[in-house]
């Protein structure tokens, strides 16, 4: 579907369920924060297919958390969390810049609001970004973050996350999501990994074991494609689906 | 071939840490021409209580009504110096300020302006996706013919425009409440 007005692409519709409702009790923050009213669907303008596509021409990276601080090495099991950004149609996605954050292997985060007691480690801050390559790949050397308990419900207890920030071309394709380690006992347990209906949508966030970026005597590979939005096709692919 | 969009999760508590290399708080910058204003609020949960941990952010035409994006195809002027981008945290009583120009009309569907409008999106623990609104300019000749504005049920059009501040012709006022009778309008597209 294209505005014949001015002849801008339109992006894709999310499949059903493969995205979260804005209220989902068991995750009892949202309740008084997810809006009542059901959003105004409105038609993608200029307004929604432009957008900070490089969030201001930022070409530095920090991709290795383990040596952040400039001193010694972060406490905790190494890792190398690497993948593609990829739209909808398998494209890669350029140049696009992907924010990182986590707690600390003991499962801290350097916050002033993050009182659980466990410790922090003077040489991780445990934040991060890059900018995808030509082929949308990215890749960040860090160290598995730990569990943390939270006060959503007696007894709750994150599984270990990494979360990630990403622009995509325009305002439509933004996500923000949160990458999730195969096996993780503590998955089936947490309401925020839960909130999304489609079975296969969940399983997307947990990251892969990836031998083949795995580094031997050093760190484990985790590989996490990430999915943004895709234009619609065109009516000449429409005649190849 | 076709995937599926990766699901969103909430930002959580503790995004200050991974988001807050991009915070601006000037969106245009010195030197980029165009009608200097701020604008200040608060954003309100459904129990009335202010959200210290949200996160807005702006995306805007220059003053010509023109984005600095490769997908607007519209013949107008762009400074170098323009991006349009700003991310802002709301303090410990929930409230936020920016500077930047005002918007120029952004052509619409139907080749109907769309009247000077910020595009946020409002980020926060709670929020399971982010919520996008927008942030129309008062007392614009577009206002009463914008095409976006005009699928908004009219009870609730005034969320989205911005309040004149009493006390300063450049400043206005808007806040963002999630819920409650004055529910700010947000959108899916």
């Amino acid at each position: 579907m294209k505005d014949r007005t001015l002849g801008i692409a339109q992006y894709r519709s999310h499949y059903l369920g493969t995205q979260p409702e804005y209220l989902h009790a068991p995750y009892a923050s949202s309740v008084a924060r997810a809006p009542q009213h059901a959003p105004v669907r409105i038609p993608q303008t200029l307004s929604e297919v432009t957008g900070p596509a490089s969030a201001g021409q930022d070409t530095t990276r920090a991709c290795d958390l383990t040596l952040a601080s400039g001193g010694g090495e972060a406490q905790g099991q190494r890792i190398i969390v690497s993948g593609r950004v990829l739209d909808e149609n398998a494209r890669p996605v350029r140049n696009t810049l992907l924010e990182i954050w986590q707690a600390n292997a003991a499962g801290r985060y350097l916050h002033r609001f993050d009182q659980h007691d466990a410790p922090l480690d003077p040489n991780f801050t445990g934040v991060g970004h890059t900018l995808t390559d030509d082929e949308g790949r990215y890749r960040f050397i860090t160290i598995r973050p730990g569990s943390y308990p939270w006060g959503n419900h007696y007894n709750a207890w994150r599984p270990a996350h990494i979360h990630l920030s990403l622009f995509g071309p325009c305002v439509a394709t933004r996500l923000v999501t949160q990458m999730y380690f195969p096996g993780d006992p503590m998955l089936e347990y947490d309401p925020i990994f839960n909130c999304t209906a489609d079975p296969i949508a969940r399983r997307n966030l947990i990251s892969n074991l990836d031998w083949e970026t795995t580094i031997p005597q050093q760190a484990i590979g985790y590989r996490f494609d990430i999915i943004l939005r895709g234009r619609d096709a065109t009516p000449m692919e429409t005649n190849h689906r | 071939m076709s995937l599926r969009a990766t699901t969103w999760q909430t930002v959580g508590p503790f995004f200050r840490i991974g988001l807050e290399r991009l915070y601006t708080w000037d969106i245009a910058g010195e030197n980029v021409h165009g009608e200097r204003v701020a604008v200040q609020g608060r954003v309100i949960d459904g129990a009335g209580s202010p959200v210290s941990d949200a996160i807005l952010e702006i995306w805007q035409a220059n003053a010509a009504g023109k984005y600095d994006h490769p997908d607007d195809p519209q013949d107008k002027p762009l400074e170098p110096g323009f991006r349009g981008f700003g991310r802002i945290p709301t303090d410990d009583e929930g409230r936020f300020r920016f500077t930047t120009i005002k918007p120029g009309p952004v052509l619409g569907p139907g080749g109907i302006d769309q009247s000077s409008h910020l595009v946020v999106n409002v980020l926060m623990r709670g929020l399971l996706r982010g919520l996008v609104t927008r942030a129309y300019f008062p007392d614009q000749p577009q206002l009463a013919t914008d095409p976006i504005l005009q699928l908004v049920d009219s009870a609730r059009r005034e969320t989205l425009i911005l309040k004149p501040a009493p006390e300063s012709v450049d400043l206005f006022h808007w806040d963002i409440r999630l819920q409650g009778n004055d529910e700010t309008v947000f959108f899916e597209f």
